[in-house]
C-alpha cells in the first residue's frame, strides 16, 4: 500500500471509531437530549410529584378552557391525556389541535403546572387556500385560524 | 489523481478564479434576484403568516452552513493524505465563511422562534447541534490564528475539522432521532417535500444563489490566501537578502 493509502486508511478507521464513540454517547444520554417527554412516556416512567419536566403534545380538542389569564387545557399524545394549567401570555400558534410544549412541575395530583407554554408547528407549509381546499376534500386533517 | 495534480495546482487556480468569478458572481445575482422576488411574493403561510419569509434565509443560511463543512472536511482529507497547499488555503478559508453563515442561520431562527414557537432559544438538539457546529468553526479560525501558515498549523486544523465533522449528520438526523422544538425535515425527507409548491420554489432558487454566493466568495477567498502567502514568502525574502522590507519589497516579482 503506498503512504497516501496507509494515511487514508488509518482517517478512515481513526473517524470510524470516533463515530462509534459519539453514538455510543448520544445514545447514553438520549434522556438528557430528548427536549420534552410525551404523556405516554410519562406515563410508563412513573415521575415522582414536584419534578421539573416538559411534556410536548398536541392541545386536545375542546379543552381549553380560559379564565382571564389562567388557562386549563389537556396535553394529548392521543393515548394518553395530561391536564395542565397555566398563567399568562401564550404564544400566538395557540389553539386546540396545536402542537405545544410545556415546562413545569407535576402535582401531587398527577396534573401539570406549566410556567411557559411554547407552540411546537410541524413540517408542513402552504398557503391558506391550499388548506382550506385540502380540508375540504377531506384528505387532510390540520388545524386552520 | 491525475485531474487533481493537473488543475489543483495555486498558479492554475488563480487562472481559473480570474475566468471563472465574472460567471459565478453574474449567476449569483441572477439567482438572488429572482429568489428574492419569490419569497416576497409567496403566499403567507396558513398557519405562520407573513413571519414564514424568514424561512428563504434561514434555510438557505443553514444549508450553506453544512456545505461549507462538508467543502471544509474534503480539503482537510486533501491537507492530510495529500499534503496539498492549495486543500490548505481551501480549508482555512472555508472556515470564516462557515462561520459567518452559521451566525445569519442562528439570527434569523431566534427572530423567528419568539413569534412561533414563543421563545427565541431553546437547549433542543436541532438548536444545540447547530451552535456546536458555530463554535467549531470559531475554534478553527482560533487554531489558524494561532498557529499561522504553517503545515503543522494545516494539519491540526484539518484533524480538528474531522473530528468536527461528526456534528454534521447528527445536525441533520437530531430532529428525527429526539424529540425537539424545531419540526421535522420539510424538503429532503422520505415522501417528498411537504411545502407547497409555490413556497417551495422561491426556496429552492434562494438555496441555490446561496450556495453560488458561498461558492464565490470561497474562490475569492482561496485567491486572497495564495497571494498573500506569497507576498509574505516575497517580503521574506527581500528581509533575508538585506533590503529594507518596505513599500518597495512589497511589489510583485518581475
Amino acid at each position: 500500500m503506498t503512504r497516501k493509502g496507509k494515511r487514508l486508511t488509518l482517517i478512515a478507521g481513526a473517524m470510524a471509531v470516533l463515530g462509534l464513540a459519539a453514538g455510543l454517547m448520544l445514545f447514553a444520554l438520549r434522556d438528557n437530549i430528548v427536549f420534552f417527554y410525551t404523556p405516554s412516556e410519562l406515563a410508563k416512567k412513573q415521575v415522582a410529584a414536584g419534578a421539573r419536566l416538559r411534556i410536548g403534545g398536541l392541545v386536545k380538542e375542546g379543552s381549553v378552557v380560559k379564565n382571564g389569564h389562567d388557562v386549563n387545557f389537556t396535553v394529548t399524545d392521543k393515548t394518553n391525556d395530561l391536564a395542565v394549567s397555566y398563567t399568562g401570555l401564550l404564544p400566538d400558534l395557540f389553539r386546540e389541535g396545536q402542537g405545544v410544549v410545556v415546562d413545569g412541575v407535576l402535582q401531587p395530583t398527577g396534573a401539570f403546572r406549566a410556567d411557559s407554554v411554547l407552540a411546537k408547528h410541524d413540517e408542513r407549509y402552504m398557503p391558506r387556500d391550499v388548506a382550506d381546499a385540502l380540508k375540504k376534500q377531506g384528505v387532510w386533517q390540520g388545524e386552520t385560524k | 489523481m491525475s485531474f487533481l495534480s493537473t488543475y489543483a495546482n495555486p498558479t492554475r487556480f488563480l487562472r481559473f478564479a480570474e475566468g471563472a468569478l465574472p460567471w459565478l458572481s453574474g449567476a449569483t445575482l441572477l439567482l438572488l434576484a429572482i429568489g428574492l422576488y419569490g419569497a416576497f411574493t409567496a403566499p403567507p403561510d396558513y398557519q405562520q403568516g407573513e413571519t414564514v419569509r424568514i424561512m428563504y434565509i434561514h434555510v438557505p443560511s443553514a444549508w450553506i452552513a453544512i456545505f461549507a463543512y462538508v467543502v471544509m472536511t474534503s480539503a482537510s482529507l486533501g491537507v492530510l493524505v495529500w499534503r496539498h497547499p492549495l486543500a490548505d488555503a481551501a480549508q482555512k478559508t472555508a472556515a470564516n465563511l462557515g462561520a459567518a453563515f452559521t451566525f445569519i442561520c442562528l439570527v434569523t431562527g431566534s427572530l423567528w422562534g419568539k413569534p412561533m414557537w414563543g421563545t427565541f432559544w431553546v437547549w433542543d438538539a436541532r438548536l444545540t447541534s447547530m451552535l456546536v457546529l458555530f463554535l467549531l468553526y470559531l475554534g478553527l479560525i482560533a487554531v489558524r490564528q494561532t498557529m499561522d501558515d504553517t503545515p503543522r498549523g494545516a494539519r491540526i486544523a484539518a484533524i480538528m475539522t474531522l473530528v468536527g465533522a461528526i456534528d454534521i449528520p447528527i445536525i441533520k438526523y437530531s430532529v428525527d432521532w429526539w424529540n425537539t422544538l424545531h419540526q421535522p425535515a420539510s424538503v429532503f425527507r422520505i415522501g417528498g417535500p411537504s411545502i407547497s409548491g409555490s413556497m417551495l420554489w422561491p426556496l429552492i432558487i434562494m438555496t441555490l444563489a446561496g450556495t453560488l454566493l458561498f461558492l464565490t466568495l470561497h474562490v475569492m477567498a482561496i485567491r486572497n490566501e495564495i497571494l498573500r502567502r506569497r507576498l509574505a514568502r516575497l517580503s521574506m525574502q527581500a528581509v533575508r537578502a538585506g533590503e529594507p522590507a518596505g513599500d518597495e519589497s512589497m511589489e510583485p516579482a518581475k
